[in-house]
């Protein structure tokens, strides 16, 4: 361990730390651009130069190692001038452009101007001008407001392991460039948006959608796959625009795949059911929710009931519907889609997982098998409870010899319209709180991001309400509630407590995990 | 064949000595003239002991930092690890083209003594990186390296000696910054010539990873006479009262001279004897006006202050600027400073790796102004912008190219200042019109 002073604050820190980490124990920032942690070191941008005690030159923060007794000054006249250079350098040639760009609000060029900048611009040249490119995938690049902090190169470089950009050029004419032939079509790719400090790098799906101070944002668990990336879910008027990943070093780092973010467009889906339906008279009709949950009750009610249930779920939600499983001495059942394993390469265990769903494990963990398909599961004259699954590929000669369909879920498929004896709408990971546990056994906790449409009620609150009405023991009124229940009663999860979890999540007992995982 | 001019009697040529003798380009030329035999003795002797006499010979390195030679080579130890000699032949510098008639006259000097810095520092290979533009010395030097390994001079069992010594060419693309040290390592490794951030220093973490030392043409081409004389003699060149700057020196000129090119004089030369003696002063009916003495990156003297200067490290930096390469730039009194300086901004401009943002934006910045003031568009405003602007690209950046391009702009603003007004002020009488040289000596 290393002890020096920074700002006046003594911290102690481990040996060969950066000096602008070891600012950031002491509660410093020091501003930069090309430093990111999940990075290698490239020291270019020049923005962190500090001044140490007995250093004859300004040295930057990020590639200079702490030493014993050290003495540095970051908001010394001397470091802030020369920021107040590079700021202004950087800013010779940008296009001042922030009512137009994406990044406006989030830039880090904007805030630090702001914060350290030049009131006016001494530059009276004409500004360069280059044309914006497309890089593909769902990358565009405004080459006048890129900053050349290399961010982005030594993502796909060093992390991706795919490096298709590089630095073309010299002087100031350099830009970011691509490989000839190849597009930023890499899975992992939308990461370099993230990482671009100014609005350089932008995303053509979220493109003029929303400016940065319209947004709403919750942390959430992306539902993409089994890996359980930590992430951002913002929303504008309600209405989820994008997903970002949340840096969990323990999970994903600070990255997330193209299909986790993509996945926000399921959570904005407008074809919702809003409002609890039963089936009178052939047709499905809108009743309140007390009709709905005893109408459901009863077509459960005298027969075997199979319960499929959604890995998207969470563990709340399972734990109950585990329960109801029991009161109705049924079965409970889960299948999961499946894709290809894209890893990181940069990343230790950090992938794109094979099974495309959050809370597989989790699934697991409360009793519930997987079937491959739902046929399988079903025997003639069984009562069929679908809680979140959207029934793809059920066959219409499947659900015919169902003595009932009871329906919990967001959107209605077909098959449901033409079966369901109810239907009783649930909100979606963004609109209700609770946890997932991923495919090593963390659990993790996301909060509610918008609110739910209609009179759609979280999953935990609707399935509370079915286990009341079958005679269960159920008395909830938080998804902590469920959680307490869930650590009490099982095994798994014990020692853990709700809000413990913090942001972070912990894990599941080790030989628990073990189990989780035996399906990677 | 003989050399542009004939060696001046007040010369010492230890390098220079066959400039224009093409027979001594030949391995049996070079033999004939003493060459590998320090070598042959070298790769008899312990490397240490090499280490220890160049040390000794106060030999400093001639690419222009002047670093102490003995000691950079002290800094590779036997610790079993693969160790890289890199010699640095990406003479770039404006002004500079030393290292140029060191290859294409002598390429077997070279070749020896990068052999004989390999078996020093206990690298068995080395890399000589030529710059991209330099297609004469590349040929002589590939020529010089292929005779060597046909003569058993070099490979497997270099002269006899037991010694792998392996020496390989590398061409550059064209990029004045693959001369940086670390630049020239990226580049050698096959990536975008950028500057790495010190520490780590390269004989920690250098070429591939491994300890590396990088020397210049001029320097290792030095070594074998050392070797072959001992330290003492090598001690007996350069200013008696001052034992830091030790040894012989090529110097290229160019500019407003009467006899440019290159000269080998003892360190401790009187800049004006210099000039005037053996570069035969300026061209007739003119007058010395400045000079830039270490190529373009080093602050420019005024006559006067060049006249009362001594060549060596120290004697440049009293007189307010460095010895550098060697490279001296000498401008007449038609010379306009502003457009002369205005051409070397450019010229870093353009070559700035744009890795720090002071030197990618700022070398670029400070040459629109200039070319702005040499265009007689200037402002006021704009002298002490330029000021502004070379004080916040000092000594921020990863390698000193930004100082580069600052350096002849502040000392050419302190000293010739009245030019940049007088351009501002748009006052012709003080300033040169562009092509008044080349009219003039029509």
């Amino acid at each position: 361990m290393v002890s020096l002073t920074i700002e006046g604050r003594p911290v102690t820190v481990p040996d060969g730390m950066s000096i602008l980490e070891a600012a950031k124990t002491a509660g410093v920032l020091v501003p930069h651009y090309c430093y990111h942690p999940g990075l290698p070191v490239a020291g270019v941008c020049r923005m962190c130069l500090v001044e140490v005690e007995k250093m004859p030159k300004l040295a930057p923060a990020c590639a200079t190692s702490v030493m014993e007794g050290q003495v540095v000054h970051v908001h010394s006249p001397k470091a802030l001038e020369a920021r107040k250079g590079v700021l202004e350098f950087l800013l010779i040639n940008h296009p001042l452009d922030c009512p137009i760009c994406d990044q406006a609000g989030e830039c880090e060029l904007q805030d630090y101007t702001f914060a350290e900048g030049r009131a006016d611009s001494r530059y009276r040249e004409p500004k360069r001008f280059n044309p914006v490119e497309d890089f593909g995938g769902d990358v565009l690049y405004v080459q006048n407001r890129c900053i050349l902090c290399t961010r982005c190169v030594r993502f796909m470089s060093d992390v991706a392991d795919e490096p298709v950009l590089n630095v073309s050029e010299r002087g100031d004419r350099a830009f970011i460039g691509k490989a000839e032939g190849h597009d930023l079509t890499n899975p992992w790719a939308g990461n370099v948006i993230d990482l671009c400090p100014v609005g350089a790098l932008l995303s053509k799906d979220f493109l003029n959608k929303a400016r940065a101070w319209e947004l709403d944002r919750a942390p959430t668990v992306c539902t993409g796959c089994s890996q359980g990336c930590n992430a951002v879910v913002e929303t504008r008027d309600n209405v989820p625009v994008r997903l970002k990943p949340r840096p969990n070093d323990a999970v994903n780092q600070y990255y997330m795949c193209e299909v986790g973010r993509q996945s926000y467009r399921e959570f904005a889906r407008r074809d919702r059911a809003d409002q609890p339906l039963v089936r009178i008279n052939g047709t499905l009709t809108e009743v309140d929710w007390e009709d709905a949950v005893t109408a459901a009750v009863g077509a459960l009610s005298g027969k075997r009931v199979v319960v499929l249930a959604s890995p998207n779920l969470s563990n709340e939600a399972l734990f109950l519907l585990e329960r109801l499983v029991a009161q109705l001495n049924g079965q409970g059942v889960f299948r999961v889609a499946r894709g290809e394993t894209v890893p990181l390469p940069g990343v230790a265990d950090l992938a794109l997982r094979e099974e495309r769903a959050a809370n597989a494990a989790g699934a697991r963990l409360l009793g519930f098998a997987e079937v491959t398909t739902v046929g399988s599961a079903l025997r003639h004259d069984d009562a069929l409870l679908v809680v979140g699954d959207a029934l793809d590929g059920v066959t219409p000669s499947e659900l015919a010899a169902l003595s009932s369909l009871v329906f919990v879920g967001t959107t209605i498929p077909t098959a449901v319209a033409e079966r369901a004896v109810a239907v009783l709408p649930i909100t979606n990971t963004v609109e209700e709180e609770g946890t997932f546990t991923n495919l090593r056994g963390r659990v993790q906790r996301f909060l509610q991001g918008r609110t739910a449409p209609g009179v759609a009620r979280p999953s935990w609150f609707v399935l509370t309400d079915l286990l009341a009405a079958t005679g269960g023991a159920a008395e909830f009124h938080l998804p902590a509630d469920v959680f307490a229940a869930m650590v009490s009663t099982h095994q798994a999860f014990a020692g853990l407590d709700y809000e413990s979890l913090g942001m972070h999540g912990l894990p599941v007992l080790a030989s628990e995990t073990a189990t989780a995982g035996a399906a990677i | 064949m003989g050399y542009p001019h004939p060696s001046h009697p007040r010369e010492t040529p230890i390098l220079s000595k066959y400039f224009g003798d093409a027979e001594a380009r030949t391995l049996e030329g070079w033999r004939a003239r003493g060459g590998y035999e320090a070598l042959q003795k070298a790769l008899f002797t312990d490397p240490q002991e090499l280490q220890t006499i160049v040390k000794d010979s106060g030999l400093r390195g001639r690419g222009g930092a002047g670093f102490p030679t003995g000691m950079k080579w002290s800094f590779m130890k036997p610790d079993g690890k693969t160790h890289y000699l890199c010699c640095n032949a990406d003479e770039s510098e404006p002004g500079t083209f030393k290292d140029r008639e060191i290859m294409r006259w002598t390429p077997h000097g070279l070749v020896e003594g990068v052999a004989l810095a390999a078996h020093a520092i206990y690298a068995q290979t080395a890399y000589i990186y030529i710059r991209g533009e330099f297609t004469e010395p590349y040929a002589r030097v590939t020529a010089a390296v292929e005779e060597a390994y046909a003569a058993g001079i070099l490979g497997a069992n270099a002269m006899g000696s037991g010694k792998q010594v392996d020496v390989h060419v590398h061409r550059g693309a064209g990029a004045y910054i693959c001369g940086e040290e670390t630049a020239l390592m990226n580049s050698l490794e096959g990536r975008r010539g950028n500057p790495r951030i010190k520490p780590p220093f390269p004989a920690v973490a250098g070429l591939f990873g491994k300890p590396t030392t990088i020397n210049n043409v001029e320097t290792l081409t030095t070594v074998p006479y050392i070797i072959k004389n001992g330290a003492e003699w090598y001690k007996q060149f350069g200013r008696p009262d001052n034992p830091k700057s030790i040894g012989t020196k090529l110097f290229s000129v160019c500019g407003n001279i009467t006899r440019p090119g290159n000269y080998e004089v003892a360190l401790g030369f009187p800049f004006k004897d210099f000039l005037y003696d053996l570069c035969g002063g300026p061209l007739p009916g003119r007058e010395i006006k400045a000079v830039i003495p270490g190529g373009s990156s080093v602050p420019i003297l005024t006559r006067e202050e060049a006249e009362g200067a001594i060549m060596d490290y120290e004697g440049m930096v009293a007189a307010g600027t460095m010895l550098g390469s060697g490279g001296a730039i000498v401008f007449d009194d038609r010379q306009c400073m502003v457009r002369q300086i205005a051409r070397l901004t450019r010229f870093y401009a353009h070559e700035s790796c744009a890795q720090c943002s002071q030197c990618r934006e700022g070398t670029a910045w400070i040459t629109r102004i200039m070319e702005r003031i040499r265009d007689g568009e200037g402002t006021a405003e704009d002298l002490d912008t330029l000021v502004s602007i070379a004080d916040g690209m000092s000594g921020k950046t990863i390698c000193v190219l930004s100082d580069s391009c600052a350096t002849p702009v502040m000392s050419g603003l302190k000293k010739f200042r009245h030019e940049f007004e007088a351009k501002i002020a748009a006052n012709p009488a003080m300033v040169t019109v562009p092509g008044a040289l080349r009219a003039s000596a029509a």
